[in-house]
């Protein structure tokens, strides 16, 4: 659930900056902030997706586990 | 392994991801320096962003040097890499001190310090998974926290180097303090950029010397690396499942705790507190001497206890003290709730005639004395036309605040605390990074979680404190609540999901 949030609301902040101070600076820093922060953000929805599927209640023991 | 041989692997790593942090970390400690030098200076406050987005920039690319290295280290090896990145961080660091300057070869000088920045960036997310991966496969699994956390001394110890040399030049140009300084502004800053082609020379001749990582190397003979490293970190389902658990359950809280406690501690003292230019660096300066030993503590401690508890205290004790902390910082240097003494005030104008011209520069200095030994100056400079028509331009007013020894050995042990935390949270990481990857995909998997969370979560840390602070100005500390969430959330997944056992086998 914090994924989609956090995307919702760095895209809602990057607009209502970008139009209060339509200046360079603003622009560069929040496209830079969307561009890197959505695939984290996506990466923490995979996160989630995983826990949910209790993907995490028994962590692997060797590398041959984490290799499958 | 001999005693000998493990100490003299530690040192060849450690020295060398020393002089990277060094050589990365001069940069952001000059900043205003280089913003001044390399920026249009129409517009301070746009050339202090661009400065800082170039800051950040060298953050951001992190991730991806540790992808591009991260993969050649699995396939060729681990000691050639971080010779590798060690040569591009060292030369990148070296051509920034001779880049001529904005006045001489105009919007070049900024476009060559933003590449080579870049380049900066791409060695660094190379260099340390490297190094952490090199040691603690020469390391016994009972004292891996211990060796590995010599590595996890070096960051650290690269910002104290990198402020000590500052300081050191700033102050040895002249004579004169002022004129020093000026010097220093005007060329100096560039002898610790220049200073870092020997640092960087020796560490490499000493790196040189060194042999592949055993596990590795047995490896390689047996045939078994991996062919496509990015694919089997990345793209295999029980691997990612690691690579977004280490990140969302350690390397995300680790990296905002770490410039939290650093940068963004340095970056309050001097531009909210007004803390003078040098107490607020000798502050760290000397919390950063006292915190280091911790980091050798903390690792060993978790090779007897785990490594999960320790990292995990270490956010938990972050995010519920670090507004009483800043607060008190805050409140030391506020003169609004101090008396003032006023018939103590001194009140200095100088003025210095402009060649050629009847006009002069005028410079006032008042310094006001206040409880508790803080003492405020202001400094207003302004030009004193000689005809009386020509207004006088806006004042460039700068004000700075110096603490009596009480104040200052405060500020050291709040600052202290805030590395103490440091080192719970990065003392023990390494070796839990490299006990949840396999050796042949290791370097690759472990590089990119450490950097996207100390890259981009933590070295955004000063820079979106301070966005959050224009935005929310009735707050001073609103700045905070962006380390404090991420660390929240992170101390959430780490303790539901990460492990606390130690991984006996890394040799797998």
């Amino acid at each position: 659930m914090l994924g989609p949030v956090a995307i919702y609301y760095l895209i809602k902040t990057a607009a209502e900056e970008i139009t209060k101070k339509p200046v360079i600076d603003t622009k560069i820093q929040w496209i830079v902030f969307v561009v890197i922060f959505i695939p984290i953000a996506i990466g923490l929805m995979i996160f989630g997706y995983y826990a949910l599927k209790g993907e995490y209640d028994r962590l692997p023991e060797s590398s041959a586990e984490v290799e499958d | 392994m001999k005693p000998t041989s493990i100490r003299s692997v530690i040192l060849a790593s450690s020295v060398g991801t020393l002089i990277e942090w060094y050589d990365f970390y001069i940069f952001g400690s000059l900043a205003t320096v280089i913003a001044n030098q390399f920026f249009p200076k129409t517009n301070p406050t746009a050339a202090l962003l661009s400065t800082l987005a170039t800051f950040a920039a060298g953050f951001i690319v992190r991730p991806f040097g540790a992808l591009v290295f991260g993969r050649l280290g699995d396939l060729i090896g681990r000691k050639y890499t971080f010779l590798l990145t060690l040569i591009i961080m060292g030369g990148s660091t070296f051509a920034i001190g001779l880049i001529p300057s904005y006045e001489k070869i105009g919007v070049f000088a900024p476009i060559i310090v933003l590449l080579l920045r870049l380049l900066q960036g791409l060695a660094l997310g190379g260099e340390y998974g490297g190094a952490a991966t090199y040691v603690a496969e020469h390391a016994p699994a009972d004292r891996r926290g211990y060796f590995t956390s010599w590595i996890q001394t070096t960051a650290t110890l690269g910002l104290f180097l990198s402020l000590g040399i500052i300081l050191i030049t700033r102050h040895s140009l002249d004579a004169d303090r002022a004129t020093s300084i000026a010097e220093f502004n005007d060329w100096g800053w560039r002898i610790p950029f220049l200073l870092s082609i020997i640092l960087v020379a020796v560490s490499i001749y000493i790196r040189l010397k060194m042999k592949e990582s055993p596990l590795f190397a047995k490896l390689k003979t047996e045939g078994k690396t991996s062919v496509n490293p990015l694919k089997e970190s990345f793209a295999h389902k029980g691997n990612l499942k690691m690579v977004l658990l280490a990140l969302f359950g350690a390397t995300m809280g680790q990296g905002v705790v770490w410039y939290t406690g650093q940068f963004y501690a340095q970056s309050f003292i001097e531009n909210v507190c007004k803390i003078d230019f040098e107490q607020s660096r000798t502050i760290l300066i000397w919390a950063i001497l006292f915190g280091t030993p911790f980091f050798v503590v903390f690792g060993k401690w978790s090779d007897k206890v785990g490594r999960k508890w320790i990292m995990m205290a270490g956010m938990l004790l972050a995010i519920i003290t670090y507004r009483p902390l800043f607060n008190k910082l805050f409140s030391i240097a506020d003169t609004n709730n101090k008396r003032e003494f006023i018939a103590r005030k001194e009140i200095n104008t100088k003025l210095v005639p402009i060649p050629n011209t009847a006009n002069s520069i005028r410079t006032v200095t008042s310094t006001r004395h206040f409880d508790e030994g803080v003492k405020l100056i202001e400094v207003k400079t302004d030009t004193l036309y000689a005809a009386p028509e020509k207004a006088t331009l806006k004042p460039d007013i700068k004000t700075s605040k110096i603490l009596n020894d009480e104040n200052y050995r405060w500020m050291i042990i709040i600052v202290f605390v805030m590395i103490l935390y440091v080192t719970m949270v990065y003392g023990p990481i390494a070796a839990f990074l490299v006990e949840l990857f396999p050796t042949k995909i290791r370097y690759t998997s472990m590089s990119l979680p450490y950097h996207i969370g100390n890259g981009v979560f933590g070295g955004l840390t000063p820079f979106i404190a301070t966005l959050l602070t224009t935005i929310y100005t009735a707050d001073k500390l609103v700045g905070l609540y962006y380390p404090m969430i991420v660390a929240g959330v992170c101390l959430l997944i780490g303790v539901l999901y990460v492990s606390n056992k130690i991984d006996p086998n890394v040799n797998n």
